[in-house]
Order: structure tokens, then C-alpha cells, then sequence
């Protein structure tokens, strides 16, 4: 229908499997630790491998497509890696590497128990996050969305404390009370669209659709897919589950979980409704305040925390909500911007989160307060801190100023002075929650030294590499695959289809 | 409407034989004395059956050379008696049944009253 | 020579089995279980043949005694039927092979009588799906739930009180049947399925036609146990022997949901219960209270069997809520349902079964660690069937809420897509209930000791086998939900609807 080609390929449902084939040998090697770790590599690496082989069809705009079984009849189990999967793949499936490393530090540093579990769960998530990303149809979607929901239930109560197991119950109320509404969403598209295929510019462009319907519609996607994003009043799980060990925070709730919900949106936004539809409605004003609030509100719920893993998660909920509002601009400036923050915010965040797990792990310290001068200890630890926090305040050259440069772009495009005010407020109060923590860390003297000194080399390595992405990614963009390229040629994609 | 009574009177007496077996199966305590009930409940569909076959001056499906053979009105109809045979082995194994569980019942719980076994099995 | 008596050899098999198991008994109880477990094994491959070549060349008709019907009996091998009949036939089989040791540890000494009379059940499951004719469906009727009655009331101490129940409201259920039969043929002087069903539609619609329509409707539903007429349903699964509940839950009393659509869409015509009678719509009301009291009844339970059993009420809430919509969506959820519910209730059934067989027992407040430690298989079976029951894709149970959800919404029904989702909520809330005290309470230290000292850790092969079997089936019966959908289930759906 519009300008996207598409071609046949199984490597999407390579790119979804390889994780999933990696659980029985996960499983199975349990009593051999190192074994069971080099499955969860080079799934990973292998992952990546796939996921980049799409990436120069989605440059030219082509898409990779699958189509397995019915799911119901006229629905199928299909994948299409059009330039949003690739790109949401892209970054989860890198960033896991990372992370499976740093996991390996983590765990063995904690001697956590019941470690196979653990990377066995991990890997069905990111298989989930990739079957996401590459689904055809809404189905499809739904089916992965669920599969995550349940899979990431292990790793919020894998530390089995009484905290941990009534987050988990927490975090499954919001997530299944999600889901169903997501069922029921998706129900009713295809009873009134007789489809549920994503279609840049919106499956429901073409359907007659009364105002009530239309407006009951929404909210239920709103509502199915923006628990996992995290927007206002629906975030709560989100800090609760902090009480899971801090890769899987960093991961999953930086990336790969929360990053879903956030792709959810742009999906309804961009593929089911399309930007017609919204604005026709006035849907697009409903978003932009639902997410501007959520911005501003969790930037100030951030200041109040003392536990440095809430704080971030509060700062998550916020960054989360500047991607749905890029969306809701429904301008190319801002759409871009808000796709391009999924990128950005993921490596800034999994940085801050590494550290937060490092701090941890080494010095078992979970509080800002008792973070005086641990700077001196763990000088890369804190330095990538540094520039994480850096990019989240929108400070160039990191990347967080580059996706906020064209967010408040989009908003001028437009003429949404409010956006561009919360953006610009929103900065100052990033600013404000985080700067006081690297003011402590570098500038106090701490009470006692304690001399246990930086994380293992596992955990460094990894932290100081996303940092170093981070600030890669804001100085040329487009030095990977042409990174941003994608992003734009997604905004060109949604907002000239719903004119079609 | 007494002719609608009289008409239908062995229908009335079926009904009310429902009814007494019903009542004695839902509501009478004594265990016994709800299968009392199942049983006229059963004869009373037995009884509905058979009452559906007569007919006026209808007599035993058996040849008779009195009687024409070819003129159905003249026999009754034979296949509800035949399938309340049926129906009635069905219903004795039933009461079998039913009693050998109250035997069963009896020895464990030494009472036959409804109420007590519920609040023993408690 | 074989092919034409197919519509007679799957209840035939049971029967001749059920007879063979006391003579071979004499000369020991251990010949009774092969017996039965070959017998079943049978009427598996006979059951599927007979699927494929009704598949292939249409309905089979059997007429018994060579007398034709309207006027003889006739079994009748269509779509529904042997669709049916291979479901109850592969689930008895994998409930069997898993019988053995359970058998033994609830009925003892009383294995030969026990396995005849679960033949016989079968023979009374089998013959209510592929007899034609309605009276020979009560005979079929009485025989299964006379065996059923019998082997609920070997299991625990309170069981044959529970039995006793049961026999009560399933023979008020029965005789109400056997009323609404007596007029209707005394409305058309035939018995017959497809006689009555072109004999119906011609006569008015007198009060006899209701009455009888009611009266059948209502004596199946008590057999089917739909709210609220479920009360003997929860103390019979529970006190009965693992077997015995593991094979009634799963079929017993989707039998009765297959009589219901029987009767309301191929012997009475589907319009007659939707636009002449309220039927459809008062169904589908008390299935929607069905499905919610049954889950919030199964959150309040504290042994495992007892939930479960409740959780079926709820359950039979969506097949009766398919039924009574009855849509071409709506019906192909409700038989899906009658599948998957059938694969997921036997698979927990027979967890179940295994910790009773290793712990000793099933209370749920007793549940913890030690169980994941010793049972990894058998829980994990338990996990997939409760996230399958949850409805979380693309497991089996997932597929049949979405035609019924479809269906709703198709029929502007918003209150049903509202009962179904909350119920899944529900269902969340008390399978989480059970996992969260398996995989996440430490176990007690004395207890701990006790299961060591104990040396029976996972249940053996034998059992362990079918249990996974089943669980496993459910992401095949999930994933390739629309083959099954497509070649089978639209294929046998009435016309005209």
C-alpha cells in the first residue's frame, strides 16, 4: 500500500527463536555454571547477529516478512520487521549482550541462588521483546506481550523476599489486568476492521467509527499498553518492582519491558489508529496530557526518593512518557524525536542502572544518602554515572540532548508551547535529581573508606561501554546503521501513510 | 373446566405423583426417604409413558382374530411400554445403586440423616 | 467389513471390556489394568479412524439390528460425534495409562470392579456422543452416571455421601429428561435425531413443545452441572479417587454440554431456542453467573481438588455461555473450550493425583518449596495447564476466550466480554495463589526432612508421561487452534444458524 516494500524471510523468526532455543540448554546445564553462561553469550551475540542482517533492508525501506500458522482464522502468526521492529530489536538485542555480561558479574558477585532460573527467564523475555517488535498484526503482538508479562514474573520475585513476592503480585495484577483489556481491544478492532494487520498510517484510517466507539477504543489500548509504559496513573508497578535484581531493572524495566509498552503506543498511535484517526478524535490532546503530567509528576515523585534504584525508576516513568508524547505530537520532528529517545534513553538508563547494581554489589549500599564520596572508589563506575545523568538532563554532546532537540522541535511544529514548556521544565528537574547524587559522590568526603574498590571487570566493562554509546550516539547518529535514518524514515512512513 | 379436569384426569394424578417425588427428594431429611421419593418420581414417568399409548377402545398389541389387523386405532401404541421396560431396569439399577451408597454411608458415618453427615463431613 | 459398523465399535470396545475385566480377573487383579488400558488404547485408534473417514466421506449411519430407523436405532458417526468421541477416547486413554499406581493406592483391593466399571462409564460417555436416537441417549445417560455414581463413591470417607448427592440430583436431572421426551413424542410419535429434526420445525408452538423443550434443556443442564444447579459437582470431584475425578472432570460433564448443543441446534432447530424461546438468552445468563461464582468460590478454597472442581463450574460457565449465544463464533468457542477444558483439567486433575500419591495430600496451605524440589516435572505440567486455564497465549486456553470474546462483541454482548476477561482475572488470582506457595515459600525444615526420609520423590514414568503429554498438548491445541477450527469444528456446526 505505500512505499514499503516487503520481502520473504525467516530471519525474524530466527531472531525471535534464538533466545527461546537457548532456555532447554539453560535449563539442562544447570549444574555447569559456566556452560550455561556461554549458552546465554552467544544466544545473545547471536541474536544481535540476526536482528542486524535486517537492518539494511529496513534502510531502504523494506520489510522482512513471515508468516507461520493461523492463529484464528484470517489471523496468522506472522512477523514483519518493518523500520520500528528493526529498530526496537536492534536496541534491545544489543543492549542485552551487555547485559548478560554484567548478569554474570552481578549474580556471581551476590552468589545469588537459583541462577538457571534466572537466565532461563531472561532469555524467553527477550525473545518476547523481539517477537513484539517484529509482530505483523495485533495478535501476534498480543500473544508476545502476554508471553512477556509472564515471563518477567520470575525475575521481579527472584530474590523470594516478602517485599520481592508482593511486588510480584503487584506487578501481575497491573500487567494481566493489562493484558485482558488488551484482549478485549484487540477483539473489537478486528470485529470492526476485519483485520488486525499494523498498517503505517492505521489499520482504522479506512472504518467508519462512531465518536463513543472510537473513544471506548482507545482508552482501551491506552490503557492495555500504557501499564507497561508507565504512563500516569498506571506506573506503579514500575518502582514497586525495582525489588528485582538490578540487571533485570536495568534490562528489562529500562528497556525491554517498559520499552514494549512504550512501543505498544506508538504501534496504536502510529499503525492502528494512525495519525488521522487521533486527531480527528482529539486523541492526540488526551496523550499529550496524560503525558505531559506523567513528566512532570515523576520528575518531582523522583526528587523525593532517598533509594537510588526508585529514583531512577520515577525517572524512567518520565522519559518513558517523552517517547508517548514525541508520538502524540504527531509532527515529524517530534515523532522522530520520541522514537529516537526509545534509543537514547535506553543506553543512558541501562548505564545508570549498571551503576546502581555495581554500587550495590560491591559496596551494598541502596541509598542516595550513603553514596559520600564513593566517587574515589569507584572512579569508571561513577564517571559513567556522570554521563548518564549528563544525557538524561539534556546536556550535548550525549545523546539525551540530541532526541530532546527534536522533541521540542515537534512540539513547535505543533504549536504545542505547553510540550515545549514541560520538555524544558522537565530538564531542569532531571538536572535537579540527579546532579545532587554525582555532587555527593564526587565532592563529599565519605565517613569511613571502605576500600572495597570498583566491581569486577564484568560489571565495569559493561557499564562504562553503554556509556560510551551513549555519548557515541549523540555525537554521530548515524555512525551505526544509520540509527537515526530509521527513525526517520518511520516518522515518514506513519505520518504520509494516513494520507494515503 | 371440569371438563378440563376430567379429561385429563390421569395426567392430574401423574403430576401430583411428580410432585409428592419430588418433594421427597429435595426436601426430606432421611435419606431413605428421599429414594422413596426418586421411586414415585419414576413411576410417575413411567406412568406418563404408558398413559400416552392408550387409547379408546384400544386393546393389547397381540393378534386377535376378532379384530382387524390393518386399523391401528384399534391396538394401542405399544413402544411407550416397551421403552419404560427400559426405563424401569434403569431405574431399579439406580435404586440399587442408591442403596448399596446408603449401606456404604451408614457403616462410616452410623446415620442417615442429612444434616448430621453434612455437619460430620465438615 | 469393519468400516461399516465404525459408528458401533468405540462403545462396543468399552462394553466388552467392561465385560472381559471380571473373567480375566479371576485369575488375578493384576490382569484387570491391561485389560482396560488395551481396550481404551483401542477405541482411540478405532475413534480417530473414524474421525478421518468422516472427514473424508461424510456422516455414517448404523442402523441396529437392520431395522431402519425412524423405527430402529441408529448410531450416528458425524463431525460432532466423532470429534467428540476421539476427545473422550484420547483423554480416558492418557488418564489410564497414568492410572495404575493411584488406582492402587485409593481402591486397593477393589481394582477389578473399579476398572470394569470405568469401561463401563466409558461405554455410557461413548454412547451418549454417537447414538441418533433420544432414548437410547437417557439409557446411555443412566449408565454412565450410574458408574460414575460408582466409582465417585470408593474414594475418601466422605465420598459415598457425595455420591449419593450426585445420584439424587442426577436422576431428578434424568427424569426431568425422560418428561420433556415423553412429549415430544407424544407430539411426533418419533425418537429418532434427524426424524424429529425435519418433524420440528413443522409444528406449532404449542405448550407441549415448550414444556418439553424446557424440561430436556433443564435435566441436561443438571447433568452438565451449569449454575446453578452445580451443587453436587464440588464434593463429588473432591472426595473422589484421583482416577475417578481426573476422568469425570475433564469428560463427564462436557457429555452433558455435547447433549445440550445436540438437542438446542440439530434435534430442535437453532432459532427455536434463540427467537421462539428465551432459552439461548437464560443460558447465557446463568453461565456468565457460572463463570464468575465458580471463580470466586475456587479463591476460597483451601484443597487443591476442591478448587479445581469449582474452577470447573466456572469452566462449563463458558461452554453453556458459547451454547446459549450461539453464533457460528460463539459455538466454535464452545466446542474449543470442550477441547481445551477437557486437556487442562485433565492434566491438573492428574497433578493433582501425583501429589496426593507423594505428599500424602493436597491442601493448598500446606503447599511449599519442597514440592517444586521433588516434583519439578509434575509442577511444571501444573504451571503450564494453570497459565493455560489463566488464558495467557498461545496456550490452548487462550483461544477458546477469544471466539467467545469475538462472539460478544459480534452480538454487541459487552456484559460477556466483561465476565469472560474478569473471570481470567479471577482464574489469576486463585492458580497464582497455588504456584506462588510451590515455587516461592521455603520449605519447612521439618518438613523438609519428612520428604527426604520419604524416598518417593517424582512420580514414576508411567505417570509423569501422561501429565506432560497433556500439558504439552495444550501449546499444540493453542498454536495450531485454527486448523482444528477450520477443518473440523466448521464442519460440524449446524446450519442455518
Amino acid at each position: 500500500m505505500s512505499s514499503s516494500e516487503l520481502y520473504s524471510s525467516t530471519l525474524p523468526l530466527l531472531a525471535v527463536m534464538v533466545s527461546l532455543a537457548a532456555v532447554p540448554l539453560i535449563l539442562l546445564s544447570s549444574k555447569e555454571p559456566n556452560l550455561r553462561e556461554a549458552w546465554t553469550i552467544s544466544a545473545a551475540v547471536l541474536k544481535f547477529v540476526l536482528v542486524c542482517a535486517l537492518v539494511p533492508g529496513a534502510l531502504e525501506n523494506k520489510s522482512a516478512v513471515m508468516s507461520l500458522i493461523d492463529l484464528s482464522p484470517g489471523v496468522s502468526l506472522a512477523f514483519r520487521a518493518d523500520p520500528l521492529g528493526v529498530f526496537f530489536a536492534t536496541i534491545a538485542s544489543g543492549l542485552w549482550i551487555f547485559t548478560s555480561f554484567y548478569s554474570i558479574g552481578y549474580v556471581r558477585g551476590l552468589q545469588e541462588e537459583k541462577q538457571t532460573r534466572y537466565f532461563a527467564s531472561f532469555a524467553v523475555c527477550l525473545s518476547a521483546t523481539i517477537g513484539i517488535a517484529f509482530s505483523a498484526n495485533l495478535l501476534t503482538f498480543l500473544l508476545f506481550y502476554e508471553i512477556l508479562t509472564v515471563a518477567t514474573y520470575p525475575l521481579v520475585i527472584h530474590k523470594e523476599t516478602p517485599v520481592a513476592i508482593s511486588a510480584g503480585r503487584k506487578y501481575l495484577a497491573y500487567t494481566l489486568t493489562a493484558g485482558v483489556v488488551l484482549i478485549a481491544a484487540t477483539a473489537w478492532t478486528y470485529h470492526v476492521a476485519g483485520s488486525l494487520d499494523f498498517q503505517p498510517g492505521g489499520l482504522l484510517a479506512g472504518v467508519d467509527l462512531a465518536p463513543r466507539d472510537a473513544s471506548v477504543l482507545f482508552l482501551l489500548f491506552l490503557a492495555g499498553v500504557g501499564v507497561k509504559a508507565g504512563i500516569m496513573p498506571l506506573h506503579s508497578w514500575l518502582p514497586t518492582a525495582m525489588a528485582a535484581p538490578t540487571p533485570v531493572s536495568a534490562l528489562l524495566h529500562a528497556v525491554a519491558v517498559v520499552k514494549s509498552g512504550v512501543f505498544g503506543v506508538i504501534r496504536v498511535v502510529g499503525f492502528v489508529f494512525g495519525p488521522d484517526v487521533m486527531q480527528r478524535f482529539g486523541f492526540d490532546t488526551l496523550v499529550l496530557v496524560l503525558a505531559a503530567a506523567t513528566i512532570i509528576l515523576a520528575s518531582l515523585l523522583a526528587l523525593t526518593q532517598d533509594n537510588l534504584k526508585k529514583r531512577l525508576a520515577y525517572s524512567t516513568v518520565g522519559h518513558l512518557s517523552y517517547i508517548v508524547l514525541g508520538a502524540a505530537l504527531l509532527s515529524p520532528s517530534g515523532f522522530t524525536g520520541g522514537i529516537y529517545h526509545i534509543a537514547t534513553h535506553a543506553t543512558m538508563k541501562i548505564t545508570l542502572f549498571f551503576c546502581a547494581g555495581a554500587i550495590y554489589v560491591q559496596h551494598h549500599k541502596e541509598n542516595i544518602s550513603e553514596l559520600n564520596g564513593i566517587a574515589r572508589e569507584m572512579p569508571w563506575t561513577m564517571g559513567a554515572f556522570t554521563v548518564g545523568a549528563l544525557g538524561l538532563a539534556g546536556i550535548p554532546p550525549i545523546n539525551g540532548f540530541f532526541s530532546k532537540w527534536y522533541l521540542a522541535t515537534g512540539a513547535l511544529e505543533a504549536n504545542q508551547f505547553v510540550a515545549l514548556l514541560v520538555l524544558l521544565l522537565s530538564g531542569l528537574l532531571n538536572a535537579a535529581y540527579f546532579f545532587p547524587i554525582v555532587y555527593r559522590a564526587y565532592f563529599r568526603m565519605p565517613e569511613q573508606n571502605h576500600g572495597h574498590g570498583e566491581a569486577s571487570l564484568l560489571m565495569v566493562v559493561p557499564l562504562v561501554c553503554t556509556a560510551i554509546l551513549s555519548v557515541v550516539f549523540g555525537l554521530a547518529p548515524n555512525l551505526f546503521f544509520g540509527f537515526f535514518h530509521l527513525a526517520v524514515s518511520i516518522t515518514q512512513s506513519v505520518l504520509s501513510g494516513g494520507g494515503m | 373446566m371440569i371438563e378440563f379436569i376430567q379429561g385429563y384426569y390421569a395426567y392430574w394424578a401423574i403430576v401430583m405423583l411428580m410432585l409428592i417425588g419430588l418433594y421427597g427428594m429435595l426436601l426430606k431429611r432421611n435419606l431413605v426417604k428421599k429414594l422413596i421419593g426418586m421411586t414415585i418420581l419414576q413411576a410417575s414417568v413411567i406412568l406418563l409413558f404408558v398413559a400416552s399409548g392408550t387409547k379408546w377402545n384400544g386393546t393389547v398389541p397381540i393378534l386377535d382374530a376378532s379384530r382387524s389387523v390393518d386399523d391401528p386405532a384399534l391396538y394401542i401404541n405399544p413402544l411407550p411400554h416397551t421403552l419404560m421396560l427400559t426405563a424401569i431396569v434403569v431405574g431399579v439399577a439406580t435404586l440399587g445403586v442408591a442403596f448399596a451408597l446408603l449401606i456404604s454411608v451408614y457403616r462410616r458415618y452410623r446415620t442417615l440423616d442429612e444434616e448430621t453427615l453434612l455437619k460430620q463431613m465438615q | 467389513m469393519i468400516e461399516q459398523h465404525l459408528p458401533l465399535l468405540v462403545p462396543f470396545t468399552y462394553l466388552f471390556s467392561a465385560l472381559m475385566i471380571p473373567l480375566v480377573g479371576i485369575g488375578g487383579r493384576r490382569y484387570a489394568y491391561p485389560v482396560a488400558l488395551i481396550a481404551s488404547l483401542l477405541a482411540t485408534l478405532v475413534s480417530v479412524h473414524g474421525l478421518t473417514v468422516v472427514l473424508r466421506e461424510g456422516a455414517m449411519r448404523y442402523a441396529f439390528g437392520g431395522w431402519a430407523p425412524p423405527i430402529g436405532i441408529e448410531f450416528v458417526l458425524d463431525p460432532l460425534s466423532s470429534f467428540l468421541s476421539v476427545l473422550l477416547t484420547c483423554v480416558t486413554s492418557l488418564v489410564l495409562i497414568h492410572a495404575r499406581r493411584s488406582v492402587e493406592s485409593d481402591v486397593g483391593e477393589k481394582e477389578i470392579p473399579f476398572y470394569s466399571v470405568t469401561m463401563l462409564l466409558m461405554t455410557g460417555l461413548t454412547g451418549i456422543v454417537l447414538t441418533g436416537d433420544l432414548f437410547n441417549l437417557f439409557v446411555f445417560l443412566e449408565i454412565s452416571s450410574l458408574a460414575g455414581y460408582a466409582i465417585i463413591a470408593v474414594g475418601e470417607k466422605p465420598a459415598p455421601v457425595a455420591a449419593f448427592r450426585y445420584l439424587i440430583l442426577g436422576t431428578i436431572g434424568a427424569t426431568m429428561y425422560l418428561i420433556g421426551l415423553a412429549f415430544l413424542y407424544m407430539l411426533t410419535g418419533s425418537l429418532n435425531m434427524a426424524d424429529l429434526a425435519s418433524i420440528i420445525p413443522q409444528l406449532p408452538l404449542t405448550p407441549p413443545l415448550v414444556v418439553s423443550f424446557s424440561m430436556m434443556v433443564v435435566g441436561v443442564a443438571l447433568k452438565m452441572a451449569l449454575f446453578p444447579m452445580h451443587g453436587w459437582l464440588p464434593d463429588a470431584y473432591t472426595y473422589a479417587p484421583s482416577t475417578a475425578s481426573a476422568l469425570l472432570a475433564p469428560i463427564g460433564t462436557k457429555v452433558a454440554a455435547y447433549v445440550l448443543l445436540r438437542l438446542m441446534f440439530f434435534v430442535f432447530q437453532p432459532s427455536f431456542g434463540r427467537d421462539m424461546l428465551p432459552v439461548g438468552d437464560v443460558l447465557t445468563y446463568l453461565a456468565a453467573g457460572g463463570i464468575l461464582f465458580g471463580s470466586i468460590f475456587a479463591i476460597a478454597q483451601k484443597e487443591l481438588k476442591r478448587m479445581l472442581a469449582f474452577s470447573s463450574v466456572s469452566q462449563i460457565g463458558y461452554i453453556a455461555l458459547g451454547i446459549g449465544l450461539g453464533s457460528q463464533l460463539a459455538l466454535t468457542g464452545a466446542v474449543l473450550h470442550i477441547v481445551n477444558h477437557a486437556f487442562m483439567k485433565a492434566a491438573l486433575f492428574l497433578v493433582a493425583g501425583n501429589t496426593r500419591l507423594v505428599v500424602g495430600h493436597s491442601r493448598i496451605d500446606q503447599f511449599d518449596g519442597s514440592l517444586r524440589r521433588f516434583m519439578p516435572w509434575s509442577m511444571a505440567a501444573f504451571t503450564v495447564a494453570a497459565l493455560s486455564m489463566i488464558g495467557i497465549p498461545p496456550l490452548a486456553g487462550f483461544f477458546s476466550k477469544w471466539y467467545l470474546v469475538l462472539a460478544g462483541i459480534e452480538q454487541s454482548a459487552w456484559w460477556i466480554v466483561v465476565v469472560i476477561l474478569l473471570s481470567s482475572l479471577l482464574s489469576a488470582v486463585y492458580f497464582f495463589r497455588v504456584l506462588e506457595r510451590i515455587y516461592l515459600r521455603e520449605p519447612s525444615t521439618a518438613g523438609a526432612v519428612e520428604y527426604e526420609a520419604l524416598d518417593r520423590k517424582e512420580v514414576r514414568m508411567s505417570m509423569l508421561v501422561p501429565t506432560l503429554t497433556l500439558s504439552g498438548a495444550l501449546f499444540i491445541l493453542g498454536l495450531f487452534n485454527s486448523i482444528i477450527v477450520t477443518k473440523v469444528i466448521h464442519s460440524m456446526l449446524p446450519l442455518g444458524l
